[in-house]
């Protein structure tokens, strides 16, 4: 497949002394050190503010270091061609991101149409997706205002998985619905990322997201990692700042989540 | 004699102006959707031109009608022939609402839909014809609607430099303090404002809900 990313270790992404700052001079990011197995889903935990989504973005180049080099299947992003880096990495976002002028067929096929693909492989591309996602085929012509916001999401990680990328990010994706769809598409998530084994690399502020989606979590606060372990070990840290993080959280189920492969 | 008589008697002269009106509005608000779009385009790629190019197209708009039909008549080819300078008055006053409407049209459309687009690999070009003009088209067709019946309001002054259309008789009227020569260009001057309104908001409610309202 065209999207296929050459791989040169085990590591997806490596974050190698990262810094990222506005020009006026504030540091969103520093000297960020982080790895991403392949086929993990490493959780970016942060209160807002803390960096989380610019690090996200700094892996599919919407945001260039200002300082140090992401590592994309152990090339620098910023020796990537950008728009074949973006094609091989699933992008997921807060309230999908779909366009609103183009039905949930389109949606979906947005990438391989772009990589022209021929529409008939498109159309059944599609129509296998809606199946992954959980959705009923006879969605494929509607609009996305026509759907409601779990069925949006679903569309945008069809969308994100199109054209079979490796690796898949997730900003937030489930953070806008309500408790039960959440739950019920997290659950979906974890099937579905047991079956796939893609890279992926998914923000969120919920520390129960992250303890139930997360292969590894890390957190950060304020630019900065604080700690990046695995759920088990990530509860029992002694660390001042994930203390506080679990803390505020109060009580907590315990951990079942995902344990990836990583 | 009242104005329905007149425009009886006279029909093929109102009808030939009234051609000849519409061939004025209609081929300056064709250049100006040709050079505007472009232009509104352009500003919301290079922020820098902005400021320039739209205060530019400001100032064009506050000179008075009258002095910019005169202030061409000098101008080399242009100033030959009194259509020309009527056509070109009128696509430079049709340009502000355009540049303003396709940049704010591109500015309106929601950001998460365009870093959706980018982070997903898409081209410029790409998230341009596919993404943001499509989604500015409804406030890029009420950009069109706005210059059009000014175009047709303000077309009628280029009479005064001799260019015929519908304003001739509103001036014949006034120097001949005859009211129904007056309205003999002012009905068909208003009902051709109206037309371009009413099938251009229809136009623009069309194309630009396509985005909201689904065909099914």
């Amino acid at each position: 497949m065209s999207t296929d990313l050459p791989s040169k270790n085990g590591l997806a992404i490596e974050f190698r002394n990262v810094s990222y700052s506005f020009a006026e001079g504030s540091e969103l990011i520093s000297s960020l050190n982080l790895q991403v197995h392949r086929s993990e889903t490493l959780v970016l935990l942060g209160r807002s503010g803390s960096g989380k989504t610019t690090t996200l973005k700094l892996i599919n180049a919407l945001a260039s270091p200002t300082a140090g080099e992401v590592f994309v299947e152990g090339r620098p992003t910023s020796q990537w061609n950008t728009i074949r880096l973006r094609r091989g990495i699933g992008y997921v976002i807060q309230d999908a991101g779909l366009f609103p002028h183009f039905t949930v067929e389109r949606n979906i096929g947005l990438v391989p149409t772009i990589e022209n693909w021929p529409a008939d492989r498109v159309r059944q591309r599609v129509i296998e997706l809606l199946q992954v996602v959980g959705l009923d085929a006879s969605l494929a012509s509607r609009y996305p205002r026509e759907l409601s916001g779990g069925q949006r999401q679903r569309v945008g990680v069809a969308r994100a998985l199109a054209a079979d990328p490796p690796i898949l990010l997730m900003d937030e994706p489930f953070g806008a619905l309500d408790p039960i769809t959440r739950a019920e598409l997290q659950r979906e998530f974890l099937a579905l990322q047991r079956r796939l084994e893609k890279t992926v690399v998914f923000v969120t502020h919920d520390l129960r997201e992250a303890l139930l989606l997360g292969s590894r979590i890390a957190l950060m606060e304020a630019g900065k990692l604080v700690a990046a372990l695995p759920p088990d070990e990530f509860v029992r840290s002694t660390d001042p700042l994930v203390k506080q993080y679990l803390d505020a959280f109060g009580e907590l189920p315990t951990t079942t989540g995902n344990r990836g492969c990583a | 004699m009242n104005v329905f008589q007149f425009f009886w008697q006279n029909r093929t002269e109102v009808l030939d102006a009234t051609r000849q009106h519409l061939w004025m509005v209609g081929i300056s608000t064709l250049l100006a959707v040709i050079v505007g779009i472009p232009l509104g385009i352009l500003i919301t790629r290079w922020p820098a031109l902005n400021k320039p190019v739209l205060g530019s197209a400001n100032i064009i708009q506050t000179v008075p009608s009258l002095a910019l039909f005169g202030f061409l008549l000098p101008v080399p080819w242009i100033g030959a022939g009194a259509e020309r300078i009527a056509i070109l008055a009128l696509t430079l006053y049709a340009l502000l609402p355009l540049i303003r409407n396709t940049y704010a049209g591109i500015k309106g459309v929601d950001s998460s839909v365009i870093e959706a687009g980018r982070g997903m690999g898409m081209t410029d070009r790409q998230l341009l014809f596919q993404v943001e003009l499509p989604l500015a088209l409804g406030v890029i067709i009420a950009g069109v609607r706005v210059a059009a019946v000014i175009s047709v309001g303000l077309a009628t002054i280029a009479a005064a430099i001799g260019a015929g259309g519908l304003g001739q008789y509103i001036f014949r009227g006034i120097s001949m303090v005859n009211n129904q020569v007056i309205l003999a260009g002012a009905i068909p001057a208003a009902a051709l404002a109206l037309l371009c309104d009413m099938s251009l908001g229809w136009l623009e409610k069309r194309l630009g809900t396509t985005t909201v309202v689904p065909q099914s």
